[in-house]
C-alpha cells in the first residue's frame, strides 16, 4: 500500500503501536505537526494528550503520567530541549520511562525555525547536569520514523530512561509516497512490574546494571519517585555508600547494555577502503551518493546509524576494519565526526576521517558526498 | 458478619516520628494539620499521592506513608498535573513552600484556570529558609532578608487573590496556628477541581530573628497589607481530567491514524526523474496545488516528494513548493537544479535566483507574462497567455500547474483532477477544477 505522507505522522502511528497513552506539549515549529496528530488522535484510545502552558511544565506533566504507568511522549524542538534539561535529569534520576522527540533546527537561540539541521547532536548527549548515559536514536526514512518510535518506548520501558529521538525539519514536514506495508511493526515489552504480595522498594535492584521494578503510584504498592540522590528506597541520602550505589547503577544500566543499545545497517562493499558514516536525513543523500559512484564503478561502503548514543562502537570499529577514508557527512561542524574519529584512533592503520558538512539551512546534495568519493578504488 | 474496616489514625511513617525541621519552625504544625486532615477523610493511602517542591518543605514526603513524588524546585504542579491526568481517581497533594510559589509561578495560574483537581498547601514562611533566608515573592514590603539587607523593595505577591480571579475551586488563608486548619485542608483535598491554602508561618532560622517577627508580627502584617483571611473562594467548575473525558468520550474506539492508501489508476509517460519548484505567493493555494501535484502523480505509479518553504508568517510574503516526481523512491529531496522552475508571482521570484541561474537549455521556466522580462536564464522560457482565459489571483497556482502537468506530459490530467477533488474541501475544489478547465488555453 504507498501512501504520502511525513514523518511526523509516522512517529504518531510508531508511538500508537507501541501503546503511547499519554502526550503533553507546547506548540514549536518544526515539531508542531507531531503535537497536533497527538491531540487529535489520542482521546480515540482513551489515552490523554494536552498542551502545557510551557515546555517545562510539558515534560512535567510526562513525567508525573510516566510515575502513574503511562506510556509517555512529548515532541519538541532544540529551544524547547533547552527548556526540558532539568526535567531530563529528573527523568534520569527517578528512572521514568519517556521519549522525547527532538525535531532539529537550525540554532542556537531561535535560529532558524523553519530551516533543516542536525546540530543538535551532541547537545542531546549532554543534555543535562550529571554527566550520565543517554540513549538517542536517529530514523534515516519515514519507514524508520515508525519502527523507532517503536523501538524508542521499548527501550524506554525497558531501562526506565528518557529515550530521545532525533529527527530534522524536512524529515518531519516533507511529504513522501512511501510503502507502509513495508512499516516494520516490532513486538513491544512494557516495564517490569514489581511482583503483587510481596514487600516494595521502589529503587532497589540486585546488581547494579539491573532495572528496579516498577509500580505506579494509585496500585497495590505504595512507591516513592525522588530527583534527589536517595538510597532504594527513595529517601534522601548522602551516605557515601548508598550515593555510590545510586551513581552507578544509573551509570552501569545503560553502559553495561550497550550491544543491546546499537542499531546500524551496514552497506558493505568488498575490496571498498572508503566508508561513508551518516545519519537521519543525511542518510538518504548518502544512499544516492554511493549508488552513483557504484554505478561509476567505484567502492564504497556505507554505515548508517539509527542510535546515536551511546555511540555504536562495535558497529564502528567492525566497520573500519580495512578502511583508510572516512566520510562522514552532517548537517552541522562536525558532531558525530568526532565520535567516529575517537574510534578511528583505536585502530592501526588509523583511517583518516573527513567530513562534509554544511550550516546554512540546506539539505546535503548526493554530489557533494560523491565528490569525497573521488579517490576511491574504482573497478 | 461483617468486619468494619480498621480506622486509619496516622499516615505519619513511624519510622520517621521526628521532623527535621528547625524549632519552633511552622512546618511541623502544618503537617500535622495536613496528618489530621488526612486521617478525618481516611483518605486511601494507596490512592494518595504528596507531591513536594524544593525548600524544607520538600523533604516533607518521607514523613508519610502515602505514595510520594518529590521533583524540581517550582513544578511540584506540573507533576501533580500529569498525574491527575493519568490517574483522575487519584488525591493528589502539593507541598510547596512561597520559593516553589514565586518560580512555578506560571504553572500556578495554569493550575488554576484548568481548574486540575489538585490541592496545594503553600508553606508561606515569607523567605527561603533553606537556602539561607533570601527573599520570596511573598517577603512583605521592607522585609530584612539575606537578599534584602535595607529591607524588601518588591511588593508581595496576592497568591489567594491570583489564583481565585484566575478560577481555583477553592481557596484559604490563614497560619499555621489556626486551629481548623485540618477542618480546611480536608475541604481543600474533597473539593473537586483546584484548590489552594495559603498557611503563612514563621522561619525560626531566618525570618524571625532578621525581623523581631512573631505570631503576632505574622498576623499584623497580613492585616497591614489587607490580605484577607478564611475561605476566600468556593466555586464549581468542571474539573480538567474529569472534564477531558467527558468531553471526549464520543471519540473512543474510532480509528486511530488510519492508512489512507492512494491507488495507481493512471498511467505515467514520464520516463527521467521530474524536479519541480512552484514559486509563488503566500496566500496563493502553492502549497495544496503541490499537493495535488504530488497525489496526481501517485494515482500514476509515480513515486513523489513535496517539500514547502515559507516565511514563519504564513498568510503573507512568499511560498515555494518543491515538487520531486520519479518513478523510483526518491531519497535527496533537495533540488539544486529544476528541471520545471514555474513563476507565478513576484513573491515567488524572489526566493529562485539560484535555480534560474543553474537551469540550462534541456530545463524548462514557465512565467506569467509580467514576469517574463525578468527572467534571465539559459533554460527554455515558456511564457503563459492569459489573454484567452481569465487568470484570477486566487486561482493561478492551479490553473498554471495543471497547464504544465499537460505540456510537460508528466501525467494524465485526469489524475491531477482526481487529487484536487480527493483532496479538498468540495467547495474550494469545485473552484479549482474550474481552474483546471482554464489551464487549456493558457500554454
Amino acid at each position: 500500500m504507498r501512501e504520502f505522507m511525513d514523518g511526523a505522522e509516522a512517529i504518531a502511528r510508531g508511538a500508537f503501536a507501541a501503546g503511547c497513552n499519554f502526550f503533553a506539549g507546547y506548540p514549536i515549529t518544526p515539531a508542531t505537526p507531531i503535537l497536533l496528530r497527538m491531540l487529535r488522535e489520542l482521546p480515540k484510545t482513551g489515552g490523554v494528550g494536552i498542551q502545557g502552558e510551557d515546555e517545562i511544565a510539558s515534560l512535567g506533566m510526562c513525567i508525573g503520567a510516566a510515575m502513574v504507568g503511562a506510556k509517555a511522549m512529548t515532541a519538541t524542538s532544540g529551544p524547547g530541549v533547552s527548556l526540558y534539561s532539568e526535567n531530563i535529569g529528573l527523568a534520569i534520576m527517578g528512572e521514568v520511562p519517556l521519549v522525547v522527540v527532538d525535531v532539529m533546527r537550525l540554532g542556537p537561540a531561535t535560529g532558524g525555525a523553519t530551516t533543516v539541521s542536525q546540530g543538535d547532536v551532541q547537545f542531546l548527549r549532554w543534555v543535562t547536569s550529571g554527566g550520565f548515559p543517554i540513549i538517542a536514536l536517529c530514523p534515516g526514512s519515514i519507514a524508520e520514523c515508525y519502527l523507532l518510535t517503536q523501538r524508542a518506548f521499548n527501550l524506554a520501558e525497558r531501562f526506565r530512561t528518557p529515550v530521545f529521538i532525533a529527527t530534522d525539519k524536512e524529515m518531519m514536514s516533507a511529504q513522501q509516497s512511501v510503502e507502509t506495508d513495508a512499516f516494520e511493526r516490532i513486538e513491544i515489552i512494557e516495564r517490569a512490574q514489581a511482583p503483587a504480595g510481596a514487600e516494595f522498594v521502589p529503587y532497589h535492584v540486585q546488581k547494579l546494571a539491573d532495572v528496579p521494578a516498577f509500580a505506579p503510584i494509585g496500585g497495590e504498592h505504595l512507591t516513592r519517585f525522588t530527583g534527589s540522590m536517595h538510597d532504594e528506597r527513595g529517601m534522601l541520602t548522602k551516605k557515601t555508600s548508598a550515593v555510590d550505589k545510586t551513581s552507578h547503577h544509573l551509570w552501569q544500566k545503560v553502559e553495561a547494555h550497550r550491544d543491546e543499545l546499537e542499531f546500524t545497517r551496514l552497506d558493505g562493499q568488498e575490496g571498498a577502503a572508503t566508508l561513508v558514516v551518516s545519519y537521519g536525513i543525511t542518510a538518504r543523500s548518502t544512499t544516492e551518493a554511493v549508488r552513483i559512484a557504484r554505478a561509476a564503478g567505484k567502492r564504497v561502503s556505507r554505515l548508517t546509524i539509527q542510535s546515536l548514543w551511546p555511540v555504536s562502537e562495535n558497529a564502528l570499529r567492525s566497520a573500519l576494519r580495512g578502511i583508510s577514508r572516512v566520510i562522514v557527512p552532517e548537517l552541522n561542524f562536525g558532531q558525530y565526526r568526532q565520535e567516529v574519529e575517537r574510534v578511528a584512533l583505536s585502530l592501526d592503520p588509523r583511517p583518516q576521517v573527513i567530513g562534509v558538512n554544511r550550516v546554512d539551512g540546506e539539505l546535503i546534495t548526493p554530489q557533494e558526498i560523491e565528490e569525497q568519493l573521488g579517490h576511491c578504488s574504482v573497478d | 458478619m461483617q468486619i468494619a474496616p480498621l480506622e486509619i489514625t496516622t499516615y505519619r511513617n513511624l519510622e520517621r516520628a521526628k521532623y527535621p525541621f528547625c524549632p519552633g519552625c511552622g512546618h511541623t504544625f502544618v503537617l500535622d494539620h495536613l496528618n489530621a486532615a488526612m486521617v478525618k477523610l481516611q483518605l486511601d493511602a494507596r490512592k494518595t499521592v504528596i507531591v513536594t517542591d524544593i525548600g524544607c518543605v520538600g523533604m516533607s514526603d518521607q514523613y508519610f506513608d502515602v505514595n510520594a513524588f518529590h521533583g524540581l524546585h517550582g513544578r511540584a504542579i506540573t507533576y501533580a498535573t500529569g498525574i491527575k491526568l493519568a490517574n483522575p481517581e487519584l488525591t493528589v497533594i502539593v507541598l510547596m513552600g512561597d520559593g516553589g510559589l514565586g518560580i512555578g509561578g506560571a504553572h500556578l495560574l495554569s493550575a488554576a484556570r484548568r481548574n486540575i483537581g489538585i490541592t496545594v498547601l503553600v508553606f508561606n514562611n515569607l523567605n527561603f529558609g533553606m537556602t539561607g533566608g533570601e527573599h520570596s515573592v511573598t517577603t512583605p514590603h521592607g522585609g530584612v532578608t539575606a537578599t534584602t539587607r535595607g529591607g524588601n523593595l518588591e511588593r508581595p505577591l496576592d497568591v489567594c487573590a491570583t489564583v481565585s480571579v484566575n478560577g481555583a475551586a477553592y481557596v484559604y488563608r490563614g497560619t499555621s496556628f489556626d486551629q481548623d486548619l485540618p477542618d480546611r485542608i480536608a475541604e481543600a483535598i474533597q473539593t473537586p477541581g483546584f484548590s489552594l491554602l495559603d498557611i503563612w508561618e514563621l522561619c525560626t532560622a531566618y525570618y524571625v530573628p532578621n525581623n523581631k517577627f512573631s505570631k503576632n508580627a505574622l498576623l499584623q502584617t497580613m492585616q497591614t497589607l489587607k490580605l484577607p483571611s478564611g475561605v476566600l473562594q468556593q466555586a464549581e467548575h468542571p474539573e480538567l481530567s474529569r472534564a477531558y473525558r467527558e468531553e471526549y468520550a464520543s471519540l473512543r474506539g474510532k480509528p486511530v491514524l488510519p492508512p489512507e492508501p492512494i491507488e495507481n489508476k493512471y498511467d505515467s509517460a514520464l520516463a527521467a526523474t521530474s524536479r519541480i519548484v512552484l514559486a509563488g505567493a503566500a496566500g496563493g493555494k502553492v502549497r495544496s496545488t503541490a499537493s495535488s501535484l504530488a497525489l496526481g502523480a501517485m494515482y500514476s505509479g509515480l513515486w513523489a516528494t513535496q517539500r514547502d518553504d515559507y516565511p514563519t508568517t504564513v498568510m503573507s510574503g512568499y511560498s515555494v513548493s518543491e515538487v520531486i516526481l520519479s518513478r523510483d523512491e526518491i531519497l535527496y529531496m533537495g533540488i539544486a537544479k529544476p528541471d520545471i522552475l514555474a513563476v507565478i508571482t513576484p513573491e515567488g521570484l524572489t526566493q529562485v535566483p539560484r535555480q534560474l541561474h543553474a537551469m540550462d537549455e534541456t530545463q524548462t521556466v514557465y512565467i506569467v507574462p509580467e514576469l517574463a522580462d525578468q527572467i534571465e536564464t539559459r533554460a527554455r522560457k515558456i511564457v503563459f497567455d492569459f489573454e484567452r482565459a481569465a487568470a484570477g489571483k486566487k486561482s493561478l497556482a492551479v490553473m498554471t500547474t495543471a497547464a504544465i502537468v499537460r505540456h510537460a506530459n508528466l501525467y494524465p490530467l485526469a489524475a491531477f483532477r482526481e487529487a484536487i477533488s480527493a483532496g479538498q474541501r468540495a467547495d474550494i475544489a469545485a473552484e479549482n477544477l474550474k481552474a483546471v478547465d482554464a489551464s487549456e488555453k493558457i500554454l
